[in-house]
């Protein structure tokens, strides 16, 4: 892999740009890997690896149904921030904002990490308290993050209104170090850097059956023939429950659509990333100048990558209050991605019922600002065969023991 | 836009007239169950890319709840029927076979 640098850009601009070469190969398939990832999203790139880069396991496959980074990985708002509650959360988090910070320099490739702060809004008494106390359990973390008054809000982002009749700001809490990464350079970085470990990303081949024998994975059945392994990892994000009746077991997991939506690009007018919990809706303006806005998820079970009108509706219409500004914008494109949500609203970082197959799934409405955390821990799980500090308590037994990791309540709303 | 017809009083409400109540015919389990069947009736919820069958409420129109048969792929809508049914009834399951041969769920307990 030739790396880039000033110098490759000078150099391709003096003989007409020929002497790019592709940035990785469309592999075929072998016959056997020590080690398959199923799904090439960030999550699963990412796996893949630390998986070659900090374990030594570099004999690895990377199958995709569709394309590189086609799925959740390409639909979400692009936000990266660590202000979490609970210290299992807090800890994988900021552990992969983190690694953001330096994974340009780390795989040669651009992926824009933008630490330009993260702002919630507190909205209501009962959301100042919930982020007083999380601006506090931050600071024992390690996390920094501050509660900040309604003018600081202001001076940070002029075009809000601070006096909606029905969603006031109240404050904020703030995170400063958190802010927005190019989506798709974070997997294509990832991919480059794997496919330079000499690992084989396989894309259009989708996963139909995974064969077992004692109780232990022996490989997987694709589109495009049968493929052996000793070790399986699961990272399909909304698709977890396709895969794990692949495999013959059950995950406390349930898919539905998340929307987002982008405006006609404008001239630069906020340099942060603004979430409104009460509201469901955030709002952060991209390097193209689109207003990028998310929204809430449907409440019922959908894996058409679409969703209901309606919600659309409600978020642009609680966040013109606060942002009255946006209110003659014309939205340009809206997406849904298939969200994979559990029952306290974190993530599945796991082994699994069937021996040297593992999980990791669940990251419901928040799963591309975890990419680099979450693959170094699944890679740490599926390297050792037994989880690591970060995803110890991210098991999938949690529910049957009570052990919950609690972010929904902390949060108020999916996160 | 998601369109069910209401069992009781007929309506054909719009998505936004109605409450989704997720997956139905469950089986409850209280104080005295074992880890395993709590674990299963409060967290362990089928997600099939397909045939699906569902609580819904008429929130904004009758109140009442009932049940619906549905395709989570494809979004189509294979009828509704009162929430007092064990199973869903044979007209039901017979418009599913015709469109969606070989179709499986859990077990209707």
């Amino acid at each position: 892999m030739k790396r880039y640098s000033v110098f490759a850009v000078a150099r391709e601009a003096l003989r007409q740009h020929q002497g790019w070469e592709r940035a990785w190969p469309n592999a075929e398939p072998k016959a056997r890997y020590d080690a398959i990832i199923v799904g090439a999203g960030g999550h699963g790139l990412a796996t893949a690896y630390y998986l070659g880069r900090n374990h030594g396991i570099r004999n690895v496959a990377i199958i995709e149904k569709g394309w590189l980074g086609g799925g959740n990985t390409g639909r979400n708002t692009t936000i990266i921030r660590s202000n979490y509650l609970q210290d299992p959360s807090a800890a994988i988090y900021e552990k992969a904002r983190s690694l953001f910070e330096t994974l340009s320099q780390e795989l040669n490739y651009n992926v824009m990490f933008s630490p330009r702060g993260v702002m919630m809004l507190a909205q209501t008494q009962h959301e100042i308290r919930g982020y007083k106390r999380t601006a506090m359990a931050n600071s024992l973390q390690g996390v920094t993050t501050e509660f900040i008054s309604p003018a600081r809000v202001k001076e940070l982002v002029p075009i809000i209104n601070l006096e909606g009749p029905r969603y006031p700001v109240l404050g904020a809490l703030w995170q400063p170090r958190g802010g927005t990464a190019r989506h798709d350079a974070v997997a294509w970085g990832y991919a480059r850097a794997c496919a330079a470990m000499g690992m084989d990303i396989i894309q259009k081949c989708e996963v139909t059956g995974v064969s077992q024998k004692d109780g232990k994975v022996t490989g997987i059945s694709t589109t495009r023939g049968d493929i052996a392994c000793d070790k399986l990892g699961i990272v399909v994000a909304g698709h977890s429950g396709v895969m794990a009746n692949h495999a013959g077991f059950r995950l406390p997991i349930e898919s539905v659509a998340l929307q987002a939506l982008v405006s006609e690009p404008i001239k630069p007018c906020m340099d942060v990333v603004v979430m409104a919990n009460t509201v469901h809706g955030y709002m952060s303006q991209s390097d193209k100048g689109e207003m990028v806005i998310g929204g809430g998820t449907d409440g019922f079970n959908n894996y058409t990558q679409r969703g209901s009108f309606h919600h659309i509706e409600e978020t642009v219409r609680a966040l013109n209050e606060t942002f009255p500004m946006i209110s003659r914008l014309k939205m340009l494109r809206q997406w849904g991605g298939i969200v994979d949500m559990t029952g306290d609203r974190s993530p599945i970082i796991s082994k699994t019922p069937l021996g040297n197959c593992f999980v990791n799934c669940g990251w419901g409405t928040g799963g591309f600002k975890a990419i680099p955390g979450s693959g170094w821990a699944m890679a740490e799980l599926m390297a050792k065969g037994e989880p690591g500090p970060l995803a110890l308590e991210f098991n999938m037994w949690r529910f049957k023991e009570g052990k919950f990791i609690d972010e929904s309540v902390a949060a108020g709303v999916a996160h | 836009m998601l369109t069910l017809t209401c069992p009781y009083c007929g309506v054909a409400a719009e998505e936004t007239e109605l409450t989704a109540g997720g997956e139905a015919h469950l089986k409850r389990f209280g104080p005295g169950s074992s880890d395993d069947d709590l674990e299963t009736y409060l967290f362990l919820r089928e997600n099939p890319k397909g045939v699906h069958f569902e609580r819904w409420r008429h929130s904004f129109g009758c109140g009442k709840w009932f049940l619906a048969a549905r395709d989570t792929n494809t979004l189509e809508v294979f009828g509704t029927y009162p929430a007092q049914s064990k199973a869903p009834p044979k007209p039901i399951k017979d418009a599913i076979t015709a469109k969606r041969p070989g179709w499986s769920w859990r077990e209707f307990k």
